[in-house]
């Protein structure tokens, strides 16, 4: 079984809220990014969204852009991020994590062997943000690797392109909160309650929402309606300025266990 | 370079692209789920207004009145006589209003939004000359206008930033990346994905994804079809060869576009080869790239062996772009046209040649063209005809050129 969907069904027996943090490979310090994974688990982090670095971010806002321009200059590229992987899954075994990031880096190395180094190192996931969905290749290689590739919803999608996402689901289903680039506006849950509502019926995999979350009160908000919570800009700039193993690690903690604290509080409720 | 003949002669290049937005392996929708449906909407908008007489009637109208349709086509005696071989006639896309061929595009777009009653306009701009042509359509439509333009382009081309500023236009300087072209598309993409409800996004070649490269090649493919009809009532025939540059591929296509179906046209893409091909400091991404996805389409790209995308170089700021629209790819493959490399420093001499033979200041992008008709006029014989798309103006590049050249104005 991919470890997604473990995590998911433990969450769900289990009546609590996923909590999914991103963080752009290579940000802040490359030397520090596994020790930085590690101390996301610690504070609660359900599943990991790696950012593959990329050179022409169209979907993201500023943080995430000067993020990846930072690890880009570190020379950081699909070959560190696999690597990084790799040594993550050397201590951890059990927390699923998704590779996100933009369709040419992919191409460019080939489906067929970034699925298969994908698998091997540990990856569970992909979310191509300009990825088609008629993608076959794409599709196949993953499915054979038993790799989900993961699906964005947003809120101007229509009825039947949402019919389409749902029946193709793969592993869960992200939804973007907010009608724009990350980490721009602050999600409004009223707004899209309903919707998010109405997919979690449809489909036959959870429902992640993020987009414009940045803090526990934000997380909090969409949490009565989500099977699990996205936050990247809000953390990805926090950590902006760590550098070394303890202060990566210390700042991840100190940014997600809030949120974390939060979302069991509700549970609790 | 020998004529590429490869061609299979069942393929109709006029039923590209598909329903998919497909020409061949390129093109197609790779965008943020965001746009999926703002560009399904699109579509269908434009195929409904593709096919209806009053619209058509209203642009053919506009393109007379406002732009200053038709182009002549100008026979280049002495620069002929010059170069010594095949005669050269130039499409003079130039004299078009604001000074290009991008009036074409932006005309048609502004139709388009005014249709779907869209509020406020967004381009992205290399040269200027798509920014100006933006800034004017939507002050003729009383539309607001924000053009994002890399800050590399606003230094090189200061006078068309204080045009769109005259036209009642925002220019918003863009610092990311290379600060050029491709940049300024990234931030115009992620302004639509913002705004995509009350804003309509004018892309300025036959890039981006499903409908643009079919749209944009639509309203310029009128110099194409104008161009065909000129030379058999003017010339009795068609052309030998025709040429065009190809920055991201508008003018290009736009001449290409009515001759695709007659296989004695040989058709040759004029690419930025900047300080030349082996340098790796260039803009050919046709001639020097592969295939792979950026800004919405798959095409040829010039990136990495990581997938990212370099930084190019040209002279020409609107040459300076790392991709080109799917059709020229697709044309590439299946042999129909030919994409070569001309440098800086062969545009700079044709761009010389052309104003002291013909009196006529071509923009830099355009004297790449100029710079292969030569070329190709000198393998031809005296009585062939190359025609060469002039698709602007050159008084935007006036200071581009003296201080390339160490003059102070
Ligand atoms: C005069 C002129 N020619 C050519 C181009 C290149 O664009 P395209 O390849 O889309 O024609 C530009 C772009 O700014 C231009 O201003």
């Amino acid at each position: 079984m991919n470890r997604i969907d473990q995590r998911f069904s433990q969450l769900k027996s289990a009546a609590r809220t996923g909590l999914i943090p991103f963080v752009t490979a290579g940000d802040p310090d490359p030397a520090a990014m596994v020790p930085l994974l590690h101390a996301l688990v610690d504070a609660g982090a359900d599943l990991i969204e790696l950012g593959m670095p990329f050179s022409d971010p169209m979907a993201d806002g500023p943080v995430i852009q000067r993020a990846n321009e930072r690890a880009l200059a570190r020379k950081i590229g699909l070959t560190q991020v696999l690597e990084m992987v790799r040594t993550f899954r050397r201590d951890d075994t059990h927390t699923p994590l998704v590779l996100m990031g933009y369709l040419n880096p992919i191409e460019i190395r080939g489906v067929e062997h970034f699925a298969e180094e994908a698998a091997n190192a540990g990856v569970d996931g992909l979310l191509l943000v300009d990825s088609p969905l008629d993608d076959a290749a794409l599709c196949a290689q993953m499915q054979a690797r038993h790799l989900h590739l993961i699906r964005l919803l947003a809120p101007t999608s229509s009825a039947t392109r949402t019919h389409d996402l749902a029946a193709r689901a793969s592993g869960f289903l992200y939804f973007v909160s907010i009608t724009g680039v990350t980490g721009a506006a602050r999600a409004d849950a009223a707004a899209i309650a309903a919707q998010v509502q109405a997919l979690r019926q449809q489909a036959r995999v959870p429902v992640a929402v993020g987009f414009g979350v940045k803090d526990a009160a934000g997380a909090l908000a969409i949490a009565s309606f989500a099977d699990a919570v996205v936050i990247g800009s809000a953390l990805v700039e926090y950590l902006q300025g760590s550098g070394g193993d303890t202060d990566v690690g210390a700042r991840a903690r100190a940014f997600l266990a809030p949120i974390r604290a939060a979302l069991d509080a509700r549970k609790a409720a | 370079m020998k004529p590429q003949r490869k061609t299979e002669p069942e393929i109709d290049f006029n039923a590209y692209p598909d329903a998919m937005g497909r020409f061949g392996a390129y093109g197609g929708v790779y965008v943020a789920e965001t746009l999926i449906a703002p560009l399904a909407e699109l579509t269908a908008t434009y195929l409904k207004l593709r096919d209806d007489p009053a619209f058509q009637a209203e642009l053919a109208h506009d393109l007379k009145h406002y732009v200053g349709r038709p182009s002549p086509i100008y026979h280049a005696q002495r620069l002929s006589r010059e170069v010594g071989g095949a005669q050269i006639l130039l499409k003079r896309e130039d004299l078009n209003h604001t000074g290009a061929h991008k009036i074409n595009n932006t005309v048609g777009q502004a139709m388009v939004a005014r249709h779907m009653g869209k509020t406020r306009i967004i381009a992205e701009t290399g040269a200027g000359q798509h920014g100006v042509a933006s800034a004017t359509v939507a002050a003729r439509l009383g539309l607001e206008c924000m053009v994002y333009m890399g800050e590399t382009d606003i230094a090189r081309q200061a006078i068309n930033v204080f045009r769109m500023k005259l036209l009642g236009a925002t220019v918003v300087p863009v610092s990311s990346g290379s600060r050029t072209l491709k940049d300024a598309l990234n931030e115009a993409l992620r302004d639509w994905v913002t705004n995509v409800r009350d804003t309509f996004y004018i892309i300025g070649t036959v890039a981006g994804p499903h409908p643009y490269p079919m749209m944009v090649r639509d309203f310029n493919a009128v110099v194409g079809r104008e161009a065909r009809a000129q030379m058999l009532t003017e010339y009795g025939r068609l052309p030998d060869a025709l040429t065009a540059c190809v920055g991201g591929g508008s003018n290009a296509i736009g001449l290409f576009h009515a001759f695709l179906n007659d296989r004695d046209v040989r058709i040759v893409g004029a690419e930025a080869a900047g300080e030349g091909l082996a340098t790796g400091h260039h803009a050919a991404s046709l001639a020097a790239g592969r295939p792979g996805v950026l800004h919405g389409n798959r095409t040829y790209v010039l990136c990495d062996d990581d997938g990212q995308i370099t930084e190019t170089h040209s002279i020409s700021a609107g040459l300076d772009y790392p991709g080109v629209g799917p059709e020229h790819a697709f044309l590439k493959d299946a042999g129909r046209a030919e994409y070569v490399g001309v440098t800086d420093a062969e545009a700079m001499r044709a761009f010389h040649q052309l104003a002291r033979s013909e009196g006529i200041l071509a923009a830099l992008e355009s004297a790449h063209a100029v710079a292969q008709a030569i070329k190709l006029a000198r393998e031809l014989p005296r009585d062939a005809l190359v025609l060469c798309n002039l698709s602007g103006r050159g008084d935007k590049d006036v200071h581009t050129i003296a201080q390339r050249e160490g003059i102070a104005l």
